[in-house]
Parts: structure tokens; C-alpha cells; sequence
């Protein structure tokens, strides 16, 4: 079971679309059920790499690796670690999640928007288990194009510039990325003499400065475009508003964890220095990004596009804790990443509930809505106080952690980084006032029917985990540290290994490498 | 002089003399065959190109030299025919001109003779064989663009690529006679051996310059690239799909002999106009395709652009080089006769298929086509799991490992240029609604088998490319 679980766990999503595309598209309930099934099965089996995961382990665990091109050196590897093992438990946590939201949301098409996003999540949990490039940059444009679908065909009025935006913005970087894998590949070839694309063994070189300098960009734009960090965020308004509740849950909830994630198992343990380097630049983008997103949040007219707005700060937090390279800021930054999935990913789901009741999003066409849904407002209080990022919540173990490793690093940063928490409050509390207190204004609000069964049974788990991981993180926190001190271990030998000017500089086995300069 | 009567190995001409017997056969049987009987000239068409794969088999790994070492059978050369035959037998397959043009016998005769003019270049080792394979390709071409009569399109179409085709070869046989003029050689062979004596001599650099021009032209690389888009529009669709794939893999095939192989230890002298050569290519080739709103035309200048991805592996050289380039050639046809190929079965539905505004809402209206035809775009613009995607990383890394960083990195700019026009392709597909209400005739099988051979054969080796890529490690650079 342990060799192919991870196998089994990427590829039933898949198995669940292929089911999908048997059934007549007329069946529209069975295809619901069918796609809700797979997905269900998929957390479950989840669930055995949650309890099975051997937290003091070094290495990546429940290794899969096969041959896949074995004349270019390419493998089918996966494996896990305490960074992407709550990155996939997420995955397959808001899947499900996900399918029964579109129960009533989405009544035409239903077979392609189910096969979509099967087909997604099978990527995006490839992406978090990948240990070899090739496959890695497989599973990272195999999302390209479900996504791509998704936004663009159930997506509101403006979903094909979205669309097109969010898929011409990813590929930018990503086709830089493919550039900068095949560099790295030959180069490791010029080192070690092997063709390999496998991470764990290209991850031990220690590259020259200047090589690292041009690598590490060309990966970093990659991930910064995904994640997104400001200026390169634009894509991601459109990209959220747009979208279904589904696609805009997965899109905020997993997608934009692909780049931060990518920061942390490419960008750090392989080019250690130039990620020293990059540490103010990408540190003081990442405070842009808090306190700029929240500004922006604060003056949105539609409740979506303020939870999007709201992404480019909590994002911000992830980078910043990742920047500030110690253990608190890691881990914070790494269970900041799942937070934000579950708190914003429930902020999209409940949205679009008051979206279906009302077909409207702006904040000016609501008041009271407190005194008509009541169960309705309770929920969104809770999830949007785990936004803010308020004790007792998930997010305020996620942010203490960031903020604690930033004060540790450079309390400049720490204490501007704390400013965009107060924006947090602000923007949200604000809302919330807005749309939940105050009289029923308008007469189309007092006819609302609140929440119904399916959707309380969507809301449900996610609050329990809101408090589950505000209560008792440790666990979570746990689970990942030694990763984490192993990855940061690797980097501080690597830093020492240059210093000492211990580069591996092999005879050349080729004349031409890619950026090579002898040091 | 002595002249030695050339030897002949009839073995090493299996594929091509049993093309030539089918070609000859179906124009012996047209006159007398009468309406719907003339079917069978197309199913004795793709049997024939069949064979003639069987017999690409069967001579593999035979390194069969021919007409005193004019030509060579080896694996490059096998592993090219089977490019060009599976171009060819696809092609038979969308061969339905039903709402355009009666088909005749001389049709599927031309398709075949061209074909015997593609397999001629892909195994030639001399300049001359290289000439004459391109005539008889081209003046089948030339009469094939031009068969749907009664469209004035068709008749300019044709006539263009007739005086652009003819002049491009009279400046390919000029550079054949001054670099004879300067060697003594038209000989692969021979000339591999004599490069130092001719580093320096003007006549010799003049006749390579427009050996280039000559190919260049064949190719469709810019700036020798005028030709392609009207003859693309308008000329058959089936033709323009067939053009797009097998002759200019079979232009390839001469330019990767002449310059990977032969004159490989030149590199220096060409490689600075190949590498400018392959930029604008590729360049030109995405930007212009950007505002075209006719996808014959849209696709015409994609090909330009693909051409120029394969100049990045010619000018990347070297084994990897020109493995990838021989399986870009190959996924391309796939691809690219695939899109035709939806193109065609809309047609058969009755639909108008030829500006992109006709193409709202199809993918919903046929499923089936449009995730289809959705495959064939994700494939053109190089986004995995397909064909396109293994194809456009296997000629990076080529060039890659060869030094050529700044050519890897425009090339994949161009590629996300590429990716803006594909996908609108798929945008009008499934995210508009449909305005037609025409229910046509559902599509014929052997359309059907085409779809299904192209995007199986798209994903395949999108998947699994380990068998093509381990197929093309049979020393491909034996000409030495």
C-alpha cells in the first residue's frame, strides 16, 4: 500500500474524470455524485498519508519512482515531506468542498465543469509531490488548462480577458522556469556526469554565485507571478472575480500555494545565495503587497474582489515569513499557506452562497443581512475573523509565527508587516459591518432563505479546522519541523560550503555549460 | 572521364518503388472506374502507403547505399519516410473534397508522386538527388493547390506557388552548380571530406548562401516566407494540411543532411545566418498569425513559426539537435494534419469552418471535435501532456546544451505568443454561444480515423516519447 498510495491519492481524481466522461451529460446528478465520490475517496485515502507520515524522517517518504524517459533521464517520482504533506491534505480537503458548491451554483455544462476539475486537482496535488522536474513541470501547465477552462466558460461576464490574462501572466514565467530546469539539468551533467531531472540529487549541487544569480530568477518569476507577489498581481482580480466559487476557491485556496510552495522546494536549498540576496528585495515587495492589498481591499464595492484584493496580502505574509529564513518564520509561512486556503477558500464558498441568493456581490445592495440569515452571518463572522487573523483562529497562529520569525530577522519588516494586520481588521470588520448590521434596506434582502443543509455541511468542516488549528496547532507544526530544519540545515551547509569556496567545480564534461564561469 | 553504370540495390527502393507502382496504379484504374467506385482509388491510395511503411520496416537498420552512394536507406532516412508516409496516409483520410471538388484519380496519383518526391529527399546523399526529389514534389504540389477548379482561390494559390516554387529552385540548382563549380562535388559524401580546401573560396560560400536560399523557400523560413499564406488559403484543405506536413519535413530532411551533417564542420560560416534565419522565423511567424482571423491563413503562418522552432534544433546542431528536429517533424504533422483534420469534419457537418467567428460555440454543439481540436492547440503551443510540448523541450534542451541560451529563452517567448492565438481557437469553441442551426451528415470514418490516429498520436508521444526518442538513437549520424 505504502509504494503506491501517492500514486493512488494524484491519479484518482484523473480515475473519477475519465468515470465522469462515460456518463450521458444529460445525467446531470449522477456526474455530481460520481465527481463528489472521487473526490471524497481521494481525501480519504489522505487521510492514511496524514496518520502514516513518520514525523522525525529526513527524507521524503512514501517514495514512488519508476522510469518515464529513461533516454533523457527522466523519472516518475514522487514522494512527501512535512512541507507539501498539508499542501495535499489541503488539496484534497477543499475538494470535495468544492464539488458540492456547485450543486446549485452551476446547472448547465455540469459534466465539463466536473471534469475540469478532477483533472485540476489530480495537477495540483502532482505539483506538491512531483520530485522530479519534468514531472513537476507537467503537473505545473497541466493545471494550465482545466483552469483555463474553468474561468473561462462558467465564468462571469468578463471570463475570457480573465482567462486569457491568467494564462498568458502564468506561462510568462513558467516557459522562463522550463528554460532555467533544462539549464539546470545539463549543468548537473557538466558536475556529476548524469542525466538526471530527479530534485533531491539536483537539489545537493552547490552552484556557483553568478550561475545561482540568473537560475534562481528565472525560477522566481515563475513562483512570484503564481503567488502572486506585487507587481505582478493583476492577473489576480480578474482571475478570482471571474471565476466560478469553485475555480476561484481552488484558484486562492491551492493554486497560488504553487508558488510559494516552489519558493521553498526549488528557490531555497538550490540556490541558496541568490536567495540570500534576493531576501530584501523580495521581503520589501512582500510588505508592499500586505499593506497595498489591504488598502486596495478596503475600497472594493464587490465582496469578491475584496477577498481577492485580501489574497495579495495574506500572500505577502507567506513570502515574508519564508524570507525571513528561520525555523518560526518557515513554519508560520508554511501553515499560513494551508490558513489561507481554508479562510479565504471559505470566504469564496460562502460569497458565492449570498451570490446564488442574490445574484448580486456589491456591498451597497446589502445592510442587515444579520437579521435575515442569522446562521448565515455566524458563519461568515467566524470565517472572517480567521481572516483577520484574530486569537483562537487559525490565522493568528500562522501570522504570530511569521511575524515572530520576521521581528527575529529584521524588526523593521516585523513591525511593518504588523501595520497590514490592523488593514486586515479594517477592511473585513468594515464589511462585515456593512453588509450584516444595521436595518434590512432593501426589500429584496428580507425574502433571503438561509443557509440550507448542503452548504452548512460545506461550512462545517471548515470552521472545525478554523479552530482546530487556532486551538491546537501543534500537530500541524509538528509534523513539519523537521523538514524544515533539515531544509535549512541544507541551506546553512551549502552557505558554508561557498564560503569556504568548496563549490563543486568538476573538470567541465562538455565545453559549452550554460552559465558556467569557473569561480 | 570513365563513367561506371550506377548499382542499383532494388531492396533499398522497396518504399519508394512500391509509392511509385501504387501511384501509377490508381491513374491506370481512374478511367475506369465510374462515381461512387472511384472509392476505391483512395482505399488503394493508403494501402499502398501502407506497404510502403511495412517496407520502411523491414529495411531498417540496412544502411542500403544506392546509385553508387547518391542515396542512403539508413535509419535517419527510414525514420523520415515514415514521417513523410504518415503525412500522406492522414492526408488520404481527410481527402474529402465533397463539398468543394470531384475527386479523381489523378489526385491520389499526385499525392503519391509527391510523396515518392519527399522519400527521394530524405534518403538523398546528393545534392542532385535533392534537386529531383524537390521538382517532383513541387510539380505535384503545384497541381494539387490548384485542384479545386472552380475556385478562383484555389487557381491563384496555385499559380503562386508555381512561380515563387520555380524560382526558389532555380536558385537551389544555382547553388548546386557553383558549389560544384567550386568542389568538383555534388556529392554528400565527397564534399563532407573536402570542406577545408573550400573554407575560403567565394564561390563555394556563394553557392552554400543559395543552397540556403533554395531550402529556405522549401521551408517557408522568413524571409523567403511570402508564399505560404495565400497558397495555405487556397488551396484545398486537405492539401494545405498535407503541404503543411510532409514537404516541409521533406525540406528539412535536405537541410538537416546538407547542414547538420555535411557541412557540420563549416558550423561557423552558417550558423550566424541560420541562427537570425530561425529568430525570424519564429518571430514573424507567431506575430503575424496573431490578427489573423481566418484559421486556414492563422495556421499557414503558424507553420512559418514551427519551421522556425525546427531551425533552433538545425542551428543547435550536433545529435541532440537533429534527433529533435526529426521529432519535432514528426509531432508536427501529428498536430498539425489534426487540426486540419476538425477543420475538415466541420466542413462535412456543413458548418461554415473557415473564419474564427464560424467556430462560436462548436466545441459544445460537437464535443467530441472540440476537445479534439482543444488537444491539437494545447499541442501547437507547447503545453504538456502533448506532443508539441515534448517536441519544443527536446529542441530547447538542444539548444541548451549546445550554448544557445538567448535562442532557447526567444523561443520560448515566441511559443507564449503562440499560445494567445491557439487558445482563442479553443475561446470561440467553448466559450461563446453558437449562432448556427445547421445538423449536417455525421463524418465519414476515414476522417474519423485521422482525428483519432492524430490525437492519440499527440498525446502518445506526449506521454510516452521514450520509444520515438530510443527509435532515433539508432546512429543517426552515420553519413560520415
Amino acid at each position: 500500500m505504502s509504494n503506491s498510495i501517492l500514486s493512488l491519492v494524484v491519479f484518482l481524481p484523473l480515475i473519477g474524470a475519465f468515470l465522469v466522461t462515460l456518463i450521458p451529460r444529460q445525467s446531470i446528478e449522477l456526474i455530481r455524485r460520481v465527481s463528489f465520490a472521487a473526490t471524497l475517496v481521494t481525501f480519504l485515502f489522505s487521510f492514511y498519508l496524514y496518520f502514516n507520515f513518520d514525523s522525525s524522517a529526513q527524507a521524503y517518504q512514501f517514495i514512488v519512482q519508476k522510469n518515464w524517459i529513461p533516454s533523457l533521464g527522466i523519472t516518475y517520482y514522487l514522494g512527501l515531506d512535512g512541507i507539501s504533506l498539508f499542501l495535499v491534505l489541503l488539496t484534497t480537503f477543499l475538494g470535495p468542498l468544492t464539488i458540492l458548491s456547485t450543486w446549485s451554483a452551476v446547472t448547465e455544462k455540469v459534466k465539463g465543469l466536473m471534469i475540469s476539475m478532477l483533472i485540476l486537482e489530480t495537477a495540483l496535488l502532482g505539483v506538491f509531490v512531483a520530485l522530479d522536474l519534468f514531472s513537476f513541470y507537467v503537473f505545473w501547465e497541466g493545471m494550465l488548462i482545466p483552469m483555463y477552462f474553468i474561468i473561462g466558460i462558467w465564468g462571469g461576464p468578463r471570463r475570457i480577458y480573465a482567462t486569457i490574462k491568467f494564462v498568458l501572466f502564468t506561462l510568462t514565467g513558467s516557459l522562463l522556469m522550463l528554460v532555467a530546469i533544462i539549464a539546470l539539468y545539463f549543468i548537473n551533467h557538466a558536475y556529476t556526469g548524469t542525466y538526471t531531472f530527479s530534485i533531491p540529487e539536483l537539489s545537493k549541487l552547490i552552484l556557483p554565485v553568478k550561475t545561482q544569480f540568473w537560475l534562481f530568477w528565472a525560477f522566481a518569476l515563475a513562483f512570484a507571478i503564481k503567488v502572486p507577489l506585487f507587481p505582478l498581481h493583476t492577473w489576480l482580480p480578474d482571475a478570482h472575480v471571474e471565476a466560478p466559487t469553485a475555480g476561484s476557491v481552488i484558484l486562492a485556496g491551492v493554486l497560488l500555494k504553487m508558488g510559494t510552495y516552489g519558493f521553498l522546494r526549488f528557490c531555497l536549498p538550490m540556490f541558496p545565495n541568490a536567495f540570500l540576496d534576493a531576501v530584501p528585495l523580495i521581503s520589501i515587495l512582500s510588505i508592499i503587497g500586505i499593506t497595498y492589498g489591504g488598502m486596495v481591499s478596503m475600497m472594493q464595492k464587490d465582496i469578491k474582489s475584496l477577498v481577492a484584493y485580501s489574497s495579495v496580502a495574506h500572500l505577502g505574509f507567506v513570502m515574508l515569513g519564508m524570507f525571513a529564513l528561520n525555523a518560526q518564520g518557515i513554519q508560520g509561512s508554511i501553515l499560513q499557506m494551508v490558513n489561507h486556503g481554508i479562510s479565504t477558500g471559505a470566504l469564496f464558498l460562502i460569497v458565492g452562497m449570498l451570490y446564488e441568493r442574490r445574484h448580486t456581490r456589491l456591498i451597497e445592495e446589502f445592510s442587515g443581512v444579520a437579521h435575515v440569515l442569522p446562521i448565515y452571518a455566524t458563519f461568515f463572522m467566524i470565517i472572517a475573523l480567521s481572516s483577520i487573523g484574530l486569537p483562537g483562529t487559525n490565522g493568528f497562529v500562522g501570522e504570530f509565527l511569521i511575524i515572530l520569525g520576521t521581528l527575529k530577522s529584521n524588526v523593521t519588516y516585523a513591525v511593518l508587516a504588523a501595520t497590514g494586520v490592523i488593514i486586515a481588521a479594517v477592511y473585513m470588520l468594515w464589511m462585515y459591518q456593512r453588509v450584516f448590521f444595521g436595518k434590512v434596506t432593501n426589500s429584496a434582502n428580507q425574502v433571503l432563505k438561509d443557509l440550507n443543509l448542503r452548504e452548512r455541511f460545506i461550512l462545517v468542516p471548515l470552521v472545525l479546522a478554523i479552530f482546530w488549528i487556532g486551538f491546537y496547532p501543534k500537530p500541524y507544526l509538528s509534523k513539519m519541523e523537521t523538514s524544515v530544519t533539515v531544509l535549512l540545515q541544507t541551506v546553512e551547509s551549502k552557505l558554508a560550503a561557498q564560503k569556504e569556496g568548496k563549490i563543486l567545480v568538476a573538470e567541465p564534461i562538455q565545453d559549452k555549460i550554460p552559465f558556467y564561469q569557473a569561480e | 572521364m570513365n563513367w561506371i553504370l550506377p548499382v542499383i540495390n532494388w531492396n533499398g527502393l522497396a518504399p519508394e518503388i512500391i509509392i511509385v507502382g501504387a501511384g501509377l496504379l490508381v491513374m491506370l484504374l481512374d478511367p475506369f472506374l465510374k462515381g461512387d467506385r472511384k472509392k476505391i482509388l483512395s482505399h488503394l491510395s493508403w494501402l499502398g502507403v501502407l506497404a510502403a511503411m511495412l517496407a520502411c520496416f523491414w529495411l531498417w537498420d540496412g544502411n542500403i547505399n544506392n546509385w553508387n552512394g547518391m542515396a542512403l536507406s539508413d535509419n535517419l532516412s527510414l525514420v523520415l519516410k515514415l514521417i513523410f508516409l504518415t503525412g500522406t496516409l492522414l492526408t488520404i483520410f481527410i481527402s474529402t473534397l465533397k463539398t468543394q471538388a470531384e475527386i479523381h484519380g489523378e489526385y491520389f496519383g499526385l499525392l503519391l508522386f509527391a510523396t515518392f518526391g519527399m522519400m527521394l529527399m530524405g534518403s538523398s546523399t546528393d545534392l542532385l538527388v535533392i534537386f529531383l526529389g524537390i521538382e517532383v514534389m513541387s510539380v505535384s504540389l503545384y497541381i494539387l493547390a490548384g485542384f479545386d477548379r472552380h475556385d478562383p482561390k484555389s487557381g491563384e494559390a496555385s499559380m503562386k506557388y508555381f512561380l515563387m516554387g520555380a524560382f526558389s529552385t532555380g536558385f537551389l540548382l544555382y547553388g548546386i552548380a557553383l558549389i560544384y563549380g567550386a568542389t568538383g562535388q555534388t556529392n554528400l559524401n565527397a564534399l563532407f571530406t573536402y570542406f577545408y580546401a573550400a573554407q575560403n573560396d567565394l564561390l563555394f560560400l556563394a553557392g552554400l548562401g543559395l543552397l540556403l536560399v533554395g531550402l529556405g523557400f522549401k521551408v517557408a523560413s522568413v524571409p523567403f516566407h511570402m508564399w505560404v499564406p495565400d497558397v495555405y488559403e487556397g488551396a484545398p484543405t486537405p492539401i494545405t494540411a498535407f503541404m503543411a506536413a510532409g514537404p516541409k519535413a521533406a525540406a528539412f530532411a535536405a537541410l538537416l543532411r546538407v547542414f547538420v551533417i555535411t557541412f557540420q564542420p563549416l558550423t561557423n560560416l552558417w550558423i550566424i545566418v541560420l541562427w537570425i534565419i530561425a529568430v525570424l522565423t519564429m518571430t514573424v511567424g507567431n506575430l503575424l498569425a496573431i490578427s489573423q482571423m481566418n484559421i486556414k491563413r492563422m495556421l499557414a503562418y503558424s507553420s512559418i513559426a514551427h519551421a522556425g522552432y525546427v531551425l533552433v534544433a538545425i542551428v543547435a546542431g550536433g545529435d541532440m539537435g537533429l534527433k529533435s528536429a526529426v521529432f519535432y517533424l514528426l509531432a508536427y504533422s501529428l498536430m498539425n494534419i489534426g487540426a486540419f483534420a476538425v477543420i475538415i469534419a466541420l466542413s462535412e457537418r456543413g458548418e461554415k469552418h473557415l473564419d474564427l467567428p464560424d467556430y462560436r460555440g462548436l466545441g459544445l454543439k460537437y464535443p467530441l471535435l472540440g476537445v479534439l481540436m482543444t488537444i491539437f492547440m494545447v499541442s501547437l503551443s507547447g503545453i504538456p501532456p502533448t506532443a508539441g510540448f515534448v517536441g519544443k523541450f527536446y529542441i530547447f534542451s538542444a539548444a541548451v546544451k549546445n550554448g544557445f541560451i538567448g535562442l532557447a529563452v526567444i523561443g520560448v517567448l515566441n511559443s507564449l505568443i503562440s499560445v494567445y492565438f491557439y487558445l482563442r481557437v479553443v475561446v470561440f469553441m467553448f466559450m461563446q454561444e453558437s449562432e448556427s442551426r445547421v445538423t449536417g451528415a455525421p463524418v465519414g470514418w476515414p476522417v474519423l480515423a485521422a482525428l483519432l490516429i492524430t490525437a492519440l498520436g499527440t498525446l502518445w508521444l506526449g506521454l510516452f516519447p521514450d520509444w520515438f526518442l530510443n527509435l532515433a538513437q539508432a546512429n543517426f549520424l552515420a553519413v560520415k
